[in-house]
């Protein structure tokens, strides 16, 4: 008994800071979503009107949010794949007895996502210009026509999900590299005396052997690539013709641009749950390929 | 509460103080008559020039010029009047009043303007100040104005076989055929970029019907006047006399009218400044500009720009209101013209010798005198942005005129069910 409570006094500080900074804003929000809380219900609290559900009905019946959960999959489909696959790909160059300044190597690759998005998104903006920018620049040098990159719609995701996928990362590399260095050299040992080329390595050593890592940083990497906005927001406030607004950017600005924070507040949850869900999926779905 | 009124620099001190993980941060010398003034983007810039002559007319007034980013102005507003933080003085975009007046936190400003011998309502142009009244009462002083009118280039005007701008649209509309008929391939007669509502909300502001209804409870888009200016501005692009651009795809437009890509170009006064200084000394007679024609004859234009509104829980109302009388003095407006291109919304402002003697902002001048107040409801500058995505899909042929003002009107009607709403109480709880 006296250790329980113990344990309950040293979780305390803990649980007081978590109630008071998460839990209680998040039942604040969930309320929130309930109610037509807007610029009239800040001007005089009577104007609040509880509504129920009618803000997520209204939600599913807005084309803007639809295409916007269009982009923000189309955001995740592309750039979660290419990220982990950058990611891994770096750490196992780094990983390789060949590799050179190996710390050197690890930092720079590391630096993006240490740097601020607002002044990266600077530099990007103009490496992407279709005027004068150093990418159109060098398809000009292969002959090539340019390309209006921020500026045409079809161009704008493919531009974002770069600027994304260099920024990102290096983050999961770290944790990649981790995870390769924690397998035993004696599996590989094996492998090559039994004639084992690099590849089959790879395939059946060092994938397997990664998985728990592989969750987990998919797990982290699609619950954040959902969570889009930054990025747009620097880079194209959303246009052209919309076509990169994500789920978070319209969450954005019916809160506080147009200040409807219960629509707002309906979307985050509505964000919450679409990415619950896939969360759960991928956790099923990897847990029911492992061998029994 | 004290804190909000010290010096900015001496809190930023204190947060970097805080940060380093120093609690002790010393109280810095407080002035009781420091005006806090927010301003936004280049105007703070500009405006803080004129601030020493202001502090040495008043030596007990100090004034603490805050700058805030144009896009991140709304939401600070809003968030200062949530959290109570609002400053003594502020610049405000004139189609913000409405919204700012619902949250109560102006200050009405006709008792001021009574006695005030600086401040003569019947100088300033009367669509400007129009703007500044939310039923019937005053709640900010116009600073600067900006309408739209028409950028053109004279010479191939001229080619086309046409002596003068355009006076009415259907003259407008056998310019732009003649000029479109002669035009390079890849070339056009008007620059109308499809992000942006100023072009399509001047011409339907033209019209005779307003554009909301029943006391800003409905939409009225489908009304035969904003159906006649939607059809008039959607067939310019139906006729390929403007392309279905996005400013941001047109990041240079200056030099593209030099270079003739478009022959008019429907946009605002700081463009004056940006052909100046981009073209050639050589093409500088080869640009004009002109008032916006309307249906039948001169026709009206919007009346955005800028006011100075003083908040309801200011602390130094006094002393803000003679900030305000200072900005607006004929004289200090002209300086302030002649530092950023912003123009006065006084008449008298225009005597001066830089604005008089400058044959590019005369059709301003021409304009301000027909400018229109869009409708006072806070919730205005959703309704127009729902409007011009819209119009632009009208324009690239989704939908047709008929289609795109029934789809305006059901959006601006979802926008304003919550003011219909509160009227509708109001009235109930009055009877």
């Amino acid at each position: 008994m006296n250790r329980t409570r113990t344990a309950w006094l040293f979780l305390t500080p803990a649980l007081l800071v978590l109630g008071v900074f998460f839990i209680l804003p998040v039942i604040g929000a969930l309320g929130l979503s309930l109610t037509d809380y807007d610029l009239y219900a800040l001007a005089d609290i009577r104007n609040l009107r509880f509504v129920g559900l009618h803000n997520y009905w209204a939600l599913l019946q807005r084309p803007l949010f639809w295409s916007a959960l269009g982009n923000t999959f189309y955001f995740v489909a592309v750039g979660v794949p290419l990220s982990i696959g950058a990611s891994l790909g770096s750490a196992l160059l780094l990983n390789s007895p060949l590799a050179r300044l190996k710390s050197f190597h690890r930092t720079v690759l590391f630096a993006p996502v240490v740097t601020t998005v607002v002044a990266v998104a600077v530099i990007w903006r103009y490496l992407f210009n279709t005027k004068y920018g150093l990418v159109n620049y060098g398809l000009a040098g292969l002959g090539l026509d340019p390309v209006d990159w921020l500026g045409d719609p079809h161009w704008a995701m493919p531009t974002i999900i770069a600027f994304a996928v260099w920024k990102n990362f290096g983050y999961n590399m770290i944790i990649f590299l981790a995870g390769l260095q924690a397998i035993p050299p004696e599996l590989y040992e094996a492998a090559r005396i039994d004639g084992a080329s690099g590849w089959r390595q790879f395939r059946h050593i060092t994938l397997p052997m990664l998985k728990p890592t592989m969750l987990l940083v998919m797990v982290l990497t699609v619950a954040g690539y959902f969570q889009l906005f930054a990025e747009p927001y620097v880079m194209t406030e959303g246009g052209p013709l919309q076509s990169t607004v994500s789920v978070l950017y319209l969450m954005y600005d019916d809160g506080f641009k147009w200040w409807n924070l219960g629509v707002a507040s309906a979307v985050a949850f509505t964000l919450f749950g679409v990415i619950l869900a896939i969360t759960i999926t991928m956790l099923r779905l990897m847990r029911r390929r492992e061998p029994a | 509460m004290t804190a909000r009124r010290r010096p900015a620099r001496a809190s930023r001190w204190c947060a970097a103080l805080l940060l380093v993980g120093l609690a002790a941060c010393g109280a810095p010398p407080r002035n009781q008559n420091t005006l806090t003034f927010w301003a936004m983007g280049r105007e703070a810039e500009a405006v803080t020039q004129l601030m020493p002559a202001f502090e040495r007319e008043h030596p007990d007034i100090r004034v603490d010029v805050q700058e805030l980013p144009w896009k991140a102005a709304h939401q600070k507003l809003l968030t200062a009047i949530a959290g109570d933080t609002t400053p003594d003085v502020a610049q405000l975009g004139n189609t913000w009043i409405a919204e700012l007046q619902a949250l109560d936190a102006l200050e009405p400003l006709q008792p001021y303007v009574a006695r005030s011998s600086g401040i003569q309502p019947a100088d300033y142009f009367p669509g400007i100040w129009a703007t500044n009244r939310i039923d019937g009462t005053l709640y900010g002083i116009p600073w600067y104005v900006d309408t739209r009118l028409l950028f053109y280039r004279r010479d191939l005007l001229k080619a086309a076989g046409f002596d003068a701008p355009p006076r009415d649209w259907a003259e407008w509309s056998r310019q732009m055929a003649a000029l479109q008929a002669r035009a390079a391939p890849g070339h056009y007669a008007i620059l109308l970029p499809t992000n942006e509502f100023e072009q399509l909300l001047s011409l339907a502001l033209q019209q005779d019907e307003p554009l909301l209804r029943d006391g800003g409870r409905y939409g009225n888009f489908e009304s035969a006047g904003f159906k006649r200016a939607l059809a008039f501005y959607v067939d310019i692009f139906k006729r390929h006399e403007a392309p279905l651009l996005a400013n941001t795809e047109v990041p240079n437009p200056w030099v593209e009218v030099g270079r003739g890509v478009y022959a008019f170009y429907f946009s605002g006064p700081w463009n004056i400044g940006e052909f100046r200084h981009r073209l050639a000394p050589a093409q500088q007679g080869s640009w004009a500009t002109a008032p916006l024609p309307g249906p039948h004859g001169p026709g009206a234009g919007i009346a955005s720009g800028s006011s100075l509104v003083i908040f309801r829980h200011a602390r130094h109302k006094a002393q803000a209101w003679q900030l305000i009388e200072y900005l607006s003095r004929p004289a200090v407006q002209q300086k302030f013209y002649a530092l950023l291109g912003d123009m006065p919304p006084r008449r008298s402002a225009w005597q001066g010798t830089a604005l008089r003697s400058d044959p590019a902002v005369q059709a301003f001048r021409d304009q301000l005198e027909r400018v229109k107040p869009t409708p006072p409801v806070p919730e205005w500058e959703r309704i127009v942005t729902e409007m011009q995505l819209v119009a632009a899909q009208a324009a690239h042929g989704e939908l047709t005129v008929d289609q795109a003002a029934a789809e305006i009107d059901r959006r601006a009607d979802a926008i304003l069910a919550k003011r219909r709403w509160m009227l509708d109480r109001a009235h109930g709880e009055r009877r």
